[in-house]
C-alpha cells in the first residue's frame, strides 16, 4: 500500500477516483448523485450530492477501516501527536460517550468536574458507570464556572482509588483549563486514565500560545470536535487515544452506537480539515489569537462590559486560558448575557454562539474578517448606549453545586412522577434540566432539587434562555423518582 | 483586438464600455483595483470589479451627496466622510469657505495613493489644508466619537464587499451619536430599481430609521450605475430638507455646479410611486 503524507486526502481522492470512473450504482443513497432528487441537488450543490456515497470497497468502511479511511485516521493521530485517531460522525458527544464507555462499565467509578457537558453524564446513564463529581471553583464576579483545583483532585483521587479514570475539560466551554499535565501524572501514579473533553480545543493541537492540548500532555483520550474550530463539517469529530488503552476494544465500544452508513461528506471534512490544520493551522490561530486580543481590548475600553481575559489566570482554579475565545460578561450594563445576545442577533443581524445568565460568549475562527469584527464591537457600544440600564436586581452566578443522591442510570431509569417544577423542591431529579447551549446540566438525574436550583431555573427561563431536557417540552413539569 | 471592461449589474444585466487602456491593476489587502481609461466613460475606478466612479458623471453624485445637506444645514463646520477616498465628496465640500475641518475616513490607503496619481480631477481637493485623511475602518473611526460632526456623509461601494458594515444598524447609531443635535446623515442608498438592490435599500432605510427621528431618500439620475436611478439617504436629527432649504442663501454663495440646483433640490425629494411602497414613506 502506498504511504501517505500529510499532503494528501485518501478519502477525498478515493471519492474523486470513483467519480471519474462514473461507477453506475446499484446502491443506496438512493438521490444516485441527485439524478433522483433534483431539487436536493439544486439546493446543496452538485459537487456536494455527488460526494454523498456509500461504503464501497474502494472508500472502505467507518465501522472496519482496512484501507483510505485506515490511513487518513493515520494521518489524523500523527497531526494530534496520538497513537490512534477515530473519525466520529455522530457528533463529539459521541466521541464522549466512546470514551466513558470505553473505560467503564456498570458500577465503575469515574471522576469528573460537575460542569461537564451533557454528552459526559448521557454516557453514565447509558452505561450505569457512577460519577464522582469534583465541583468546579467558581468565579463569584462573573458568576462562571472555573477548573479542578489540584487539591480536589488529589483528595477525590485518594478517596476513590478504586475511580477507572478521570475526565478533564480542556477548555469549558469559556476557555478555561485545568492544570491536565499534573492531572495526568497524579492519574497515572493512581492507576487511573485521562480521559480530555476537548469539544473546544482543536486549535489547542496546532497554534501557539495556547494552553497545552491533552495528547501532548499525556492524557489516554481525547474527544475533539473538530467541526467546531478545526473547520470541518458540523457533526464530524475525532477520538484520540494514546496506545495505554486497547483501540481495537475502542472501536468496538464506538461500534455500538455509531451509525453504520457514516456520510463521506463528514468523512472527507476531517480528512480536508486536517489537512488545512497542518498545513495552515498555525497561521489561522495566530490570526485569530489576534482578532481575539483586538476585541477584547476595544470592548474593554467601552466601560460597562468585561471581556476577559489571561488575567483570569491563577495557576489554581484557571491554570491556564484560551484567549481565542470572546467572552463578555454583560451585568455590569444591566442587561442579562441571554438578553444582549437576542438583541445583537433581532436587532443587529449578528448570532453569537451563547449567552447566559452574565455572559455571551463569541467565537472567533479564521472564517472572520475584520470587518466582522468591527461590527461585533460596534453594535456592543450601541446596546450599551441604548438599552444600560441598573443591574439591580439581575441574577449573579451561573452555577449551583448539585447534591448527588443517587446514580444517573438508577435515577434515570427508577419509577417516576412528574410533577409541576415548583413543586418539587426537596425531591431527587429523574432527568436533564439545561440551557442550551452551553449543554451544562443545571440538574442531573440522581441529584436533589432545591429552592436555589428552582429559583435559577426560573430566572432562566424569564430571561429566555433555551431550555431543555426534560420530558416536557415545555419544562413545567419535571420527573422526580418516586 | 477590442477590450471591454463588464460591471456585472445582476446576475441577468450588464453593462459594458469599451476600454482604451488599463492604467492600474493591482491587489490590495482589502480589495483588487483597476482604473481604466474608456472611451465614452473617461477614467473609471473599478474595485472588486465593480464600477465606482467614471470622470465622465461623477460629477451627479458627489454634487447630490454634497450639496443637498449643506443647502439645508445653516452652519456646516466640521463633516466626516466615509470611505470617499477617491476625493470626490472632499472636492465639493471644499468649495464652501465655511467649512473648517473635513475628515476622510478611507479603509484602503492604496485607493486614496491611486486616485492622487491618476484620477486628479477628482482627487486634487485631498490636499486641501482642511482635509485630513485618516486610514481605518470607519465603524472604528467613529465609534468612539460623540456630539462632534455637522455632517456625516457615507460615500461608499456597495454594500457587499469591504463597505458591508456601513449599511448597518450599528453603524447609523455610532452616526447618530457621532452628530451634533443638529447634524445630517447622507448615505449612499443603492437603487431601488433591481431586486437585489431593493432589499439592500429597504434594510438600509430601516436601520437608519431606528436611530434618527427624521429620514428619508431623494433621487438622481447616475448614467453608469446599475438602472442609472439612484438614491441617496437624508436622516436628520432637525432639518427638514425641503422646508429648511435656504435656496436664496445657497444661490448667493455662488458655487459653481454641474447637475445640482436648489429647483431640482427640491424635486429629488419627490418619489416615484414604487419607490415610496418600499421604503414605506
Amino acid at each position: 500500500m502506498l504511504s501517505f503524507t500529510q499532503e494528501d486526502l485518501p478519502i477525498f481522492d478515493a471519492l474523486e477516483k470513483q467519480r471519474l470512473e462514473r461507477l453506475v450504482h446499484f446502491d443506496v443513497p438512493g438521490h444516485k448523485g441527485g439524478r433522483g432528487n433534483k431539487e436536493l441537488k439544486q439546493c446543496l450543490g452538485e459537487t456536494c450530492v455527488k460526494l454523498d456515497v456509500n461504503s464501497m470497497k474502494p472508500l472502505d468502511n467507518l465501522c472496519h477501516p482496512s484501507s483510505v479511511i485506515k490511513e487518513a485516521q493515520k494521518l489524523a493521530a500523527e497531526a494530534f501527536g496520538a497513537d490512534e485517531a477515530f473519525f466520529i460522525v455522530n457528533g463529539t458527544t459521541a466521541a464522549v460517550q466512546g470514551m466513558i464507555m470505553s473505560v467503564c462499565k456498570a458500577g465503575d467509578k469515574v471522576i469528573m468536574p460537575r460542569n461537564v457537558h451533557r454528552s459526559a453524564i448521557n454516557a453514565l446513564v447509558i452505561n450505569g458507570a457512577i460519577p464522582v463529581y469534583i465541583n468546579p471553583g467558581i468565579n463569584k464576579h462573573l458568576g462562571i464556572p472555573l477548573g479542578m483545583t489540584m487539591e480536589d483532585v488529589e483528595r477525590t483521587i485518594l478517596e476513590n482509588p478504586d475511580a477507572k479514570a478521570i475526565l478533564v475539560n480542556n477548555p469549558t466551554y469559556y476557555g478555561i483549563c485545568s492544570n491536565i499535565v499534573e492531572i495526568v501524572k497524579l492519574a497515572h501514579k493512581h492507576g487511573m486514565l485521562v480521559l480530555a473533553d476537548e469539544a473546544h480545543g482543536t486549535h489547542f493541537y496546532f497554534g501557539e500560545n495556547l494552553p497545552i492540548s491533552a495528547m501532548a500532555a499525556g492524557a489516554d483520550m481525547s474527544a475533539v470536535s473538530m467541526h467546531k474550530t478545526g473547520g470541518s463539517l458540523t457533526q464530524s469529530s475525532l477520538l484520540l487515544t494514546k496506545n495505554t488503552v486497547n483501540a481495537d476494544y475502542v472501536r468496538q465500544i464506538i461500534n455500538l452506537t455509531q451509525t453504520t452508513s457514516a456520510s463521506y461528506l463528514l468523512l472527507s471534512s476531517l480528512d480536508i480539515a486536517r489537512k488545512n490544520l497542518v498545513k495552515n493551522g498555525k497561521e489561522m490561530f495566530a490570526r485569530m489569537l489576534q482578532m481575539a486580543d483586538y476585541a477584547r481590548e476595544e470592548i474593554n475600553r467601552m466601560e460597562g462590559y468585561y471581556a476577559f481575559g489571561e488575567e483570569l489566570v491563577d495557576r489554581n482554579l484557571t491554570f491556564d486560558f484560551d484567549q481565542t475565545k470572546l467572552s463578555i460578561h454583560t451585568r455590569d450594563i444591566g442587561l442579562a448575557g441571554i438578553e444582549v445576545y437576542d438583541i445583537l442577533r433581532d436587532d443587529y443581524g449578528i448570532q453569537i454562539e451563547f449567552g447566559d445568565i452574565g455572559n455571551i460568549l463569541a467565537i472567533i475562527s479564521a472564517g472572520d474578517r475584520n470587518l466582522e469584527i468591527e461590527r461585533l464591537i460596534a453594535a456592543l457600544s450601541e446596546i450599551k448606549r441604548i438599552y444600560k440600564r441598573d443591574k439591580a436586581g439581575l441574577f449573579d452566578h451561573e452555577y449551583i453545586n448539585p447534591k448527588i443522591v443517587m446514580g444517573p442510570q438508577e435515577a434515570f431509569y427508577a419509577e417516576k412522577e412528574s410533577l409541576l417544577l415548583n413543586d418539587c423542591s426537596g425531591r431527587i431529579c429523574g432527568e436533564f434540566v439545561m440551557c442550551y447551549p452551553p449543554g451544562i446540566p443545571i440538574l442531573a438525574p440522581g441529584e436533589k432539587i432545591t429552592d436555589d436550583i428552582l429559583n435559577y431555573t426560573n430566572y432562566a427561563k424569564e430571561k429566555g434562555c433555551f431550555m431543555t431536557g426534560t420530558e416536557d417540552m415545555n419544562i413545567e413539569y419535571i420527573n422526580v423518582v418516586k | 483586438m477590442e477590450l471591454w471592461y463588464t460591471d456585472q449589474h445582476t446576475d441577468n444585466v450588464r453593462f459594458s464600455m469599451k476600454v482604451e487602456k488599463e492604467l492600474v491593476s493591482l491587489e490590495s489587502f482589502y480589495q483588487k483595483i483597476n482604473l481604466l481609461k474608456t472611451y465614452d466613460y473617461g477614467k473609471v475606478l473599478v474595485l472588486d470589479g465593480e464600477l465606482m466612479i467614471t470622470e465622465r458623471d461623477e460629477f451627479i453624485y458627489h454634487e447630490m451627496a454634497v450639496h443637498v445637506p449643506m443647502a439645508v444645514h445653516p452652519k456646516v463646520k466640521k463633516v466626516l466622510v466615509i470611505g470617499g477616498g477617491d476625493g470626490g465628496s472632499a472636492r465639493e465640500l471644499t468649495k464652501y469657505d465655511t467649512i473648517e475641518q473635513i475628515d476622510v475616513v478611507e479603509v484602503d490607503a492604496e485607493v486614496v495613493r491611486i486616485c492622487k496619481e491618476f484620477f486628479p480631477e477628482v482627487s486634487d481637493s485631498l490636499s486641501d489644508k482642511r482635509v485630513k485623511i485618516h486610514f481605518e475602518e470607519g465603524i472604528r473611526f467613529a465609534r468612539g466619537i460623540y456630539d462632534e460632526y455637522d455632517l456625516i456623509i457615507v460615500d461608499c461601494a456597495d454594500p457587499y464587499g469591504p463597505a458591508e458594515g456601513l449599511f448597518t444598524r450599528e453603524f447609523y447609531g455610532i452616526c447618530w451619536k457621532a452628530l451634533k443635535e443638529d447634524g445630517i446623515l447622507i448615505n449612499q442608498h443603492e437603487s431601488p430599481y433591481y431586486e437585489q438592490h431593493a432589499r439592500s435599500v429597504q434594510m438600509a432605510h430601516k436601520h437608519i430609521q431606528f436611530s434618527f427621528p427624521y429620514s428619508t431618500v431623494y433621487q438622481c439620475h447616475i448614467p453608469s450605475y446599475p438602472s442609472g436611478h439612484w438614491l441617496f439617504g437624508f436622516a436628520s436629527k432637525k432639518y427638514d430638507p425641503i422646508k429648511d432649504l435656504d435656496d436664496e442663501k445657497w444661490n448667493n454663495l455662488g458655487i459653481q455646479t454641474r447637475y445640482y440646483n436648489t429647483k431640482l433640490h427640491q424635486g429629488a425629494f419627490y418619489l416615484p410611486n414604487y419607490v415610496m411602497e418600499l421604503l414605506e414613506i
